[in-house]
């Protein structure tokens, strides 16, 4: 391939992995709402659209068209880039997980991944921890206590469950032996590392729930104490950029879960299915999404089900409890590889 | 009082092992929320779908008209008396009926009124009621004084909450 072939065929990928996570982030708002209502035995928006599926797009319109409020105290230029950090750190992520096998098309092997990078998962934990400086630049230039106190308790919060997220991580990457998502799935054609290392992956999601702000730990912006947390000050677009940077780190973290432990694009059997070529890749990448939305739909299944965490709660079950775990979770792989090598 | 209290609280040392570790507790209350995905709805979809309320419900005040085409009312100002938010204003007038007196101005401003029911509480004829009516929304302050016109309701729709009346007043 020459070097325009692969920067054009690199353009087409980034249109349409952005396109793909643009239209899911709306979307996921919009199932957001939809099961908070059936949990609540309610029926949740139904009104544009049918069945309220043009929802979304009702929805950034009235974003769009609110009076853009930056507070007399502000930090004017902090404030208008936090939202920018958190939406780039969003959006970039996606570069390096693989949706589905390589594929012949017109010739050219293609890879389903934007970026094929040996460090895949290191680039990952990077960008994930410089989401926090977006919501710790947003807590402190708003000029406000409720906004300050939600971006120090988001700082810690993200700081603590790195730690055991790094550590869950770990033992992936013992497995692959390497770094390189597109490994790690193929890593667990046979056995998804969910089975393999059950701790690992408990750890790993408690600690993604934590790291995208979400219930039981979305500290940072606990309504009923912190009004808005963070993004109190914030109104317009730029509330709505902290909005999409919220579910866009969802749909990674889902994404991250289902490539490092659910096996990525890989079907439980899919040797004995007797598929052949182009129906077998079309049948894992729709499995690497429909493990996706299973995931989704965890979270927010959890976010209607359980209560938040008391603060010093959720510090001592980061650092009592998930810490420790996902070190023996560690020991368990290292144990495992010595067996059976 | 302290034995009750300290009984009733569950103290994290009273947690047995597998309510310390959280995970079958957390799936306990994931199985019921998942349950309660699957149930049927309580919504009511409102413009389309009404809410009719039961005969103890206290929406808008009216004044009843009796099947003769007379009103009830003999303007004797209990009503606007007892009215807490001071909502009624009556203006009495003499008649050559039977009944003496009417109301020759009767007025209730609904942006004041709070549904206390107790118009209808004082009144000796039974003459001011609580309707079923709760869509109640107006575009300006004048609209907001409903006269007569509006407060006189025929003695045929009524009859559930005069019925609930005798019987529990
Ligand atoms: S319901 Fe209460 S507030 Fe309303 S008019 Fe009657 S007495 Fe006044
Ligand atoms: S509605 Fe009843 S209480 Fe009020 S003035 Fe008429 S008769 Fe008297």
């Amino acid at each position: 391939m020459s070097i325009t072939e692969i920067i054009i065929i690199s353009l087409i990928k980034i249109v349409i992995v952005l396109g793909i996570t643009l239209i899911t982030v709306a979307y996921l708002v919009y199932f957001e709402r939809k099961i908070a209502a059936w949990a609540q035995n309610r029926i949740g928006p139904n009104r544009v659209g049918w069945q309220g599926i043009l929802q979304p797009f009702a929805d950034v319109f009235k974003l769009l068209l609110k009076e853009d409020i930056v507070p007399e105290r502000a930090n004017r230029i902090v404030h208008a880039i936090a939202p920018m950090i958190a939406l780039f750190v969003a959006f970039t992520t996606y570069a390096v997980i693989p949706i589905g096998p390589n594929v012949n098309i017109f010739g050219y092997d293609i890879s389903l991944v934007v970026a094929d990078v040996n460090m895949g998962v290191l680039y990952v934990l990077a960008l994930t921890s410089l989401g926090v400086y977006a919501i710790t630049f947003a807590g402190w230039s708003s000029g406000s206590k409720y906004s300050l106190l939600g971006g120090i308790r988001s700082s810690a919060q993200m700081i603590s469950y790195e730690i055991s997220m790094g550590f869950s991580i770990g033992g992936v990457l013992l497995l692959a032996e390497s770094l390189r998502p597109i490994d790690i799935v193929n890593s667990q054609t046979n056995l998804w590392n969910a089975i393999v290392q059950p701790i690992g992956f408990i750890t790993f999601v408690v600690s993604a729930f934590a790291e995208t702000n979400r219930l039981p730990f979305d500290l940072p912006e606990a309504e009923p104490e912190l009004v808005g947390g963070f993004h109190t000050e914030y109104s317009s677009m730029k509330f709505a950029g902290f909005f999409l940077a919220e579910y866009a780190n969802m749909v990674i973290a889902s994404a991250m879960i289902v490539t490092l432990y659910l096996g990525g694009w890989h079907l439980p059997f899919e040797q004995s299915l007797g598929l052949s070529g182009i129906w077998l890749t079309v049948a894992q990448i729709a499995s690497f999404f429909v493990k996706m939305g299973a995931m989704l739909f965890f979270f927010i299944w959890v976010r209607w089900s359980i209560p938040r965490f008391r603060y010093d709660q959720l510090m001592n079950l980061g650092w009592k409890v998930m810490f420790p775990l996902s070190l023996i979770n560690i020991i368990w792989v290292a144990a495992i590889i010595m067996i059976f090598n | 009082m302290s034995q009750t209290s300290n009984s009733l609280k569950k103290r994290k040392k009273d947690l047995t092992f597998w309510q310390k570790i959280y995970i079958p507790e957390i799936a306990k209350g994931l199985a019921l929320t998942f349950k309660n995905m699957v149930r049927p709805k309580f919504t009511m979809e409102y413009p389309e779908e009404k809410f009719i309320p039961p005969p103890s419900y206290r929406g808008r005040p009216v004044l009843v008209l009796e099947e003769t085409g007379e009103e009830r009312c003999v303007a004797c100002g209990l009503c606007s008396r007892v009215c807490p938010a001071l909502a009624i204003e009556v203006q009495a007038a003499e008649t050559e009926r039977e009944k003496e007196r009417y109301p020759e101005k009767f007025e209730i401003n609904m942006l004041r009124c709070i549904f206390c029911g107790l118009c209808e509480e004082v009144c000796p004829e039974e003459a001011i009621v609580m309707s079923k009516d709760y869509e109640l929304a107006f575009t300006n302050r004048e609209d907001a004084i409903y006269g007569k016109d509006k407060l006189l309701t025929p003695v045929s729709q009524l009859e559930d909450r005069i019925e609930f009346l005798r019987k529990y007043k």
